[in-house]
């Protein structure tokens, strides 16, 4: 009371706040360390509504800007002068007029602009941004595929950018690719992944005029080896990635000159390369000696042919083979040469056998992540080994390995202490298992997906110990009900994602107890039919941060959960409602969310036409809607169009209505898809 | 032969010579006692061995210099000896017009008594063959050379000679004639053949000084006639390619015929004589004919037209264009004549017709024969790849290795996509230039052949240290130099810039199409 009488004694002697006796320097060093925080968002939002001082103090500190709708484009741009970075990936409608203002208002501050999920912009309004924005750095124009060569004379004009990202940028070719290399001469970073229009020759005179390259992305370009005699050259080259360069193949890279350089280079990726077995791949190395990852997934054969082309390289620590078709020798191989090993991922490689892999685990006792998913033939004694020689391993991904038995699982829990993620999605894993693994009181990431055989007392353990755990995956573990969750939901209060679709024992009680869990931002309940609106109206009015929902196919969700929905959870980004009794009004009532961009309605029978068109037309920031194709005939055309000229992309799917199985029926089911 | 070469080396010598000569009078006055000193009449083998091209302008006969030198022919190439030639063109071309009888008869004297110079040196020959010593090799073809080519010189004479006689065929002696026909188109002077030989006696020391006076004036307007001839290869160049590149014909050994302008622009050429429809080529219509009556089948009325192959010797056919004042008309100074009905037809339309075929493609390109548009657009569109300096390539990996090469220079991407490109509108001012690159880097490019591309070329690499202003908006206009076509003459002071070489050649064409054909190549 006493110093309330003295704030206001302040306020009526000076006219004036306390808080604005606070010198600019302080607050601002306060802000700073509110930066790093995980919540900076909110907190900041409190700090500026803490008073007009505050208000006017953050604005003038604020750096990074993620606006929700292009509309308060002009609004924020008054509000915050000194933004360097601004993120457009929330608003789908970018037109220029937006890009000129943003050019107009940042003209010496700005350094970063991303416009990866803008449509409607122009060439022009890249231009304005290039030309005015002198200090621009990163710029990131991906799946803008309307853009033409004209629009790279703009980008051309940014002459001090150094990252530029043009992925999906279908239409520019080795014109606008030769005006970039001319212009921008400082570039560091350039993604053209699929930009299938650009060939050798733009490659070949980006790696000409731009000398500070250190990162290219070729994926999916029709590039031969004629450029790469250029990129080899570069001096600074530290990551090149050729993820499905179908005209790059060994016949080609044996009259390559490669003698030149990129003893730089640190990072190769391959992937998808057909046409480079380990000769070439020998080639592209053959003087690269501090390379670090190599990732060659869907590639060639890794024989033991191949494993002595990895001979060279002293400083590897990561290979990717995924996909590849895999020998006992070249595994072994692998085993003997490369000393220090940090990453390993063998994910659907056929031809994985616990013999070889317990000699290259015994080998590489670094490991610190290893993948192993869907090796189908490794069994008990691969996992042992693992568990015996890794021990500092921090992510262990083994989803499908199905020969592995329950006794296995044990053992990891008593090796892999430092277990940080760990994916054992379809496995034969059962409640003993898991307490032994929730030793690992570091897990963050735990997959339990189709784990048949785990009850309620087995997600206890890890409720009671792994406090860290943020992400949680119980997809179809019917064994799993109320109790499990709610010890899960009182021990892991990190709690950001969970997945308890099918675990159709699940009730409200269990959305009860997930409401503690305040930083839940992804809630799947799919299927789950006990749940009603009521647990759904107590997660949203607890977990603010919540922004995925998946309620699909819970019929006892109406639109008694809509509204709460609607009046809380206001960063709700993304809902799928199909097959849920939710009518009009509660659809209507989500469009209140300013933030929702993306829905997906199929099969509501309590929806109309005309609720779904005035639902649309108030959803100002819709992105995505996935409709039942009957549901077009029914819309005005007009109105589609112009919701699609607001930028939202309508899918039209023609799911027939399915009534839900059994769990066991469901695997028996999938198993025979399988095989 | 050997005049033309003289000459031509000549041409090439005069300005450096001037510079030797100038500072140093005795050198000069040696040069020129050499040269005259081969001419004196009367002076046995000497005199006879004369052939130098002076000579049958009468020069040489009277020249004051009795000094003798060596004998050696090959003198003739002495500098000095063109310089004559020049002063005397240039003084005497107004005279050419009119025609004077007397001069006729001081012609007609010198030819005679040329005749009978070259008789005596002959008849030396004769005699010197019967003489106990022989005589070395070379010098008896000199010996054949010089007797040649002093018939030709006489051969050349007389035809002028006659060629004056007749008012309309003067002007074609000149351009048909083997010799000198080359000779004026070399240096774009009608030579002043048979009239006023007596003016062309000059005390030479004294006019040293206003020879060169002369010939640097002179030389300047004639490079010009130079480039504009090339000009107009390039307008008429299937013409040039049907003639036979330097056919000269000596005048009067073919017939010139004229069409009309209807004739020339008519669609059809035979015509049935019985319906009247119309055709193209006789051999359509004698197919049509056969419709009119079995009279018509017979093989004879189907086999093509009997080609006079009587034995006696055709004169053959040359065709003038109709258009007055065109090269291409008898009438013209230099005229050229036309080999076929076709190139009358394809030149006449090409130089005298509006251009209204437009090439469906490009949309600028503009044609006037039908043929040269189907031609263009085989390959339309294949010098796309364009580079910010206004080059053009077929080919894109040329294009980007010039790119790779230079510094600044930029793929040039075309007008269509770069319409909806505009300039930014807070901060236009600095940079209006640039935003022009996109829409004039098309004009551009849409003229690969022309001239004047190669000319902007050159005005650009001017500018190349500052890629702002590579088109800025003054070089462009400065291209439209067929504005400048209402003003007089400009003075050719600085012969060796493009921009003067461009005005020159727009001036020198055709008077009348002069303008149009420049805005073309634009």
């Amino acid at each position: 009371m006493k110093k309330q009488k003295f704030i206001v004694e302040q306020q009526n002697s000076n006219n004036n706040n306390l808080f604005e006796s606070l010198s600019e320097e302080l607050i601002f060093t306060i802000l700073d360390f509110l930066e790093p925080n995980n919540q900076s968002k909110q907190t900041k939002k409190s700090f500026s509504l803490c008073c007009k001082w505050f208000h006017a103090l953050e604005s003038k500190h604020r750096r990074a800007l993620r606006p929700l709708r292009a509309e308060h484009i002009p609004t924020i741009l008054a509000r915050y002068p000194s933004i360097q970075n601004i993120d457009l990936t929330l608003c789908s409608r970018v037109n220029d007029t937006s890009l000129t203002l943003i050019a107009g208002a940042y003209k010496n501050t700005l350094r970063r602009i991303d416009l990866s999920r803008s449509r409607f912009f122009t060439g022009n309004g890249i231009l304005n941004v290039a030309v005015n924005c002198v200090n621009l750095v990163e710029l990131d124009l991906s799946n803008a595929t309307e853009l033409r060569d004209a629009a790279m004379v703009g980008v051309a004009r940014a002459v001090n950018l150094e990252k530029l990202w043009l992925n999906r940028c279908k239409l520019v070719t080795d014109m606008g690719i030769g005006c970039i290399a001319v212009g921008c001469r400082k570039l560091k970073l350039i993604s053209l992944k699929w930009c299938v229009g650009v060939a050798d020759l733009g490659v070949d005179l980006i790696a000409i005029k731009c000398k500070q390259l250190s990162s290219m992305d070729l994926s999916y370009l029709p590039i031969t080896e004629k450029c790469l005699t250029s990129i080899f050259k570069l001096q600074h080259l530290e990551d090149l990635v050729l993820e499905g360069c179908f005209g790059v193949g060994d016949d080609s890279l044996n009259n390559l000159v490669v003698n030149q350089g990129c003893k730089t280079l640190k990072k190769l990726d391959i992937s998808g390369c057909q046409n480079i077995s380990h000769i070439g791949l020998s080639k592209l190395t053959s003087i690269s000696g501090c390379v670090k990852q190599l990732v060659l997934a869907d590639g060639s054969p890794a024989t033991l042919a191949f494993a002595d082309s990895l001979s060279k390289l002293s400083m590897l620590q990561s290979i990717t083979l995924d996909g590849c078709i895999i020998t006992s020798d070249g595994l072994k191989a692998i085993g003997n040469l490369c000393i220090s090993l940090k990453e390993l991922s063998l994910s659907k490689c056929s031809g994985v056998t616990d013999e070889a892999l317990s000699f290259l685990v015994s080998k590489h006792r670094d490991l610190r992540k290893l993948d192993i998913t869907c090796c189908r033939k490794i069994t008990d004694v691969s996992i042992a080994s693992i568990a015996n020689s890794c021990r500092s391993l921090t992510s262990l991904k083994m989803e499908s390995c199905t020969l592995v038995s329950s006794e296995a699982y044990i053992l990891i829990g008593q090796k892999c202490h430092y277990l940080e993620e760990l994916d054992l999605t379809d496995n034969e894993i059962d409640d003993e298992g898991l307490e032994s693994i929730s030793r690992c009181s570091r897990l963050s990431s735990l997959k339990l997906g189709i784990c048949l055989n785990i009850t309620d007392r087995g997600v206890s353990y890890v409720g009671m110990c792994c406090s860290k755990i943020k992400e949680l995956d119980l997809y179809r573990c019917t064994g799993v009900t109320d109790l499990g969750i709610s010890a899960i939901a009182s021990g892991c209060p990190d709690l950001e994602m969970i997945n308890t679709a099918y675990c159709t024992s699940i009730t409200d009680r269990a959305l009860f107890c997930l409401s503690k869990c305040a930083n839940l931002q992804t809630l799947e309940i799919r299927g789950c039919l006990l749940v009603t609106s009521i647990g759904l109206a107590s997660i949203s009015m607890n977990c603010k941060q919540l922004s995925r929902l998946d309620i699909k196919k819970c019929y006892n969700i109406d639109d008694s959960g809509m509204i709460p929905l609607a009046h809380f959870s206001q960063n709700l980004r993304q809902i799928n409602l199909s097959y849920s009794s939710v009518t009009d009004v509660g659809l209507l009532s989500l469009a209140g969310i300013c933030c929702l961009q993306n829905f997906t309605l199929l099969h509501l029978q309590g929806l109309s036409p005309q609720g779904l068109a005035a639902a649309l037309l108030a959803c100002g920031g819709l992105t995505k809607a996935k409709l039942h194709v009957k549901l077009r005939s029914l819309l005005p055309e007009l109105l589609i169009r112009h919701i699609e000229a607001r930028g939202c992309v309508f899918e039209w799917r023609d799911k027939v209505f399915q009534a839900e199985l059994d769990p066991k029926c469901w695997k028996l089911q999938l198993e025979d898809l399988i095989q | 032969m050997l005049f033309t070469q003289v000459t031509l080396i000549n041409r090439i010598l005069i300005p450096r010579i001037e510079f030797e000569m100038n500072p140093t009078g005795s050198l000069c006055a040696n040069n020129w006692a050499r040269s005259s000193s081969l001419v004196p009449p009367g002076n046995g083998l000497q005199t006879n061995l004369s052939l130098d091209p002076s000579s049958f302008f009468g020069v040489g006969i009277e020249t004051p210099f009795k000094e003798i030198n060596q004998p050696s022919p090959t003198q003739c190439v002495i500098p000095g000896e063109s310089k004559k030639d020049v002063k005397i063109t240039d003084q005497e071309t107004s005279k050419l017009q009119d025609w004077d009888p007397s001069a006729m008869l001081n012609n007609l004297s010198f030819l005679e008594e040329k005749i009978h110079q070259l008789q005596d040196v002959v008849h030396m020959i004769v005699n010197k063959k019967f003489q106990p010593f022989e005589q070395p090799r070379e010098l008896v073809t000199q010996e054949q050379q010089l007797i040649t080519a002093d018939l030709t010189s006489i051969i050349v004479q007389l035809i002028s000679t006659a060629g004056s006689l007749l008012p309309s065929v003067r002007n074609t002696v000149a351009n048909t004639s083997p010799l000198i026909g080359q000779l004026s188109q070399l240096r774009g002077i009608n030579l002043p053949f048979g009239t006023g030989t007596s003016s062309g006696i000059q005390p030479q020391n004294n006019c040293e000084n206003k020879l060169f006076d002369h010939s640097i004036q002179n030389d300047v307007p004639n490079k010009c006639e130079m480039e504009q001839n090339h000009n107009m290869e390039e307008h008429e160049h299937k013409d040039e390619e049907d003639m036979e590149e330097g056919e000269n014909l000596p005048p009067g050994s073919y017939e010139i015929l004229q069409l009309e302008k209807e004739e020339i622009l008519a669609p059809h050429t035979h015509f049935c004589t019985i319906c009247g429809k119309g055709f193209k080529r006789d051999a359509n219509l004698r197919m049509h004919m056969r419709g009119h009556g079995d009279e018509y089948k017979t093989p004879a009325a189907l086999a093509k037209p009997h080609k006079e192959t009587g034995s006696e010797p055709k004169l053959i056919k040359r065709y003038s264009c109709p258009y007055g004042g065109c090269k291409r008309n008898k009438d013209h100074k230099k005229f050229q004549p036309l080999k076929t009905i076709l190139c009358v037809k394809n030149h006449y339309k090409r130089t005298h017709c509006d251009k209204s075929y437009t090439c469906s493609r490009c949309h600028t390109k503009k044609f006037s024969v039908i043929a040269d548009l189907k031609t263009h657009e085989k390959h339309c569109g294949k010098d796309k790849w364009l580079c910010s300096c206004g080059t053009t390539f077929s080919r894109k990996d040329k294009l980007f290795g010039h790119i790779a090469l230079f510094q600044g220079h930029t793929p040039a991407i075309p007008l269509e996509e770069n319409k909806g490109l505009a300039e930014p509108p807070d901060r236009c001012d600095a940079k209006e230039n640039s935003t022009m690159v996109g829409s004039m880097n098309f004009c551009f490019g849409s003229n690969p052949s022309s001239e004047n591309g190669i000319d902007n070329m050159m005005d650009v690499k001017g500018n190349i240290d500052d890629p702002i202003n590579y088109f800025s908006s003054l070089n462009f206009e400065g291209c439209n130099f067929g504005a400048f076509n209402e003003f007089s003459q400009p003075p050719f002071e600085d012969s060796d810039s493009s921009f003067s070489f461009l005005m020159s050649g727009s001036f020198n064409y055709a008077p009348k199409s002069g303008g149009e054909s420049c805005s073309d190549n634009l």
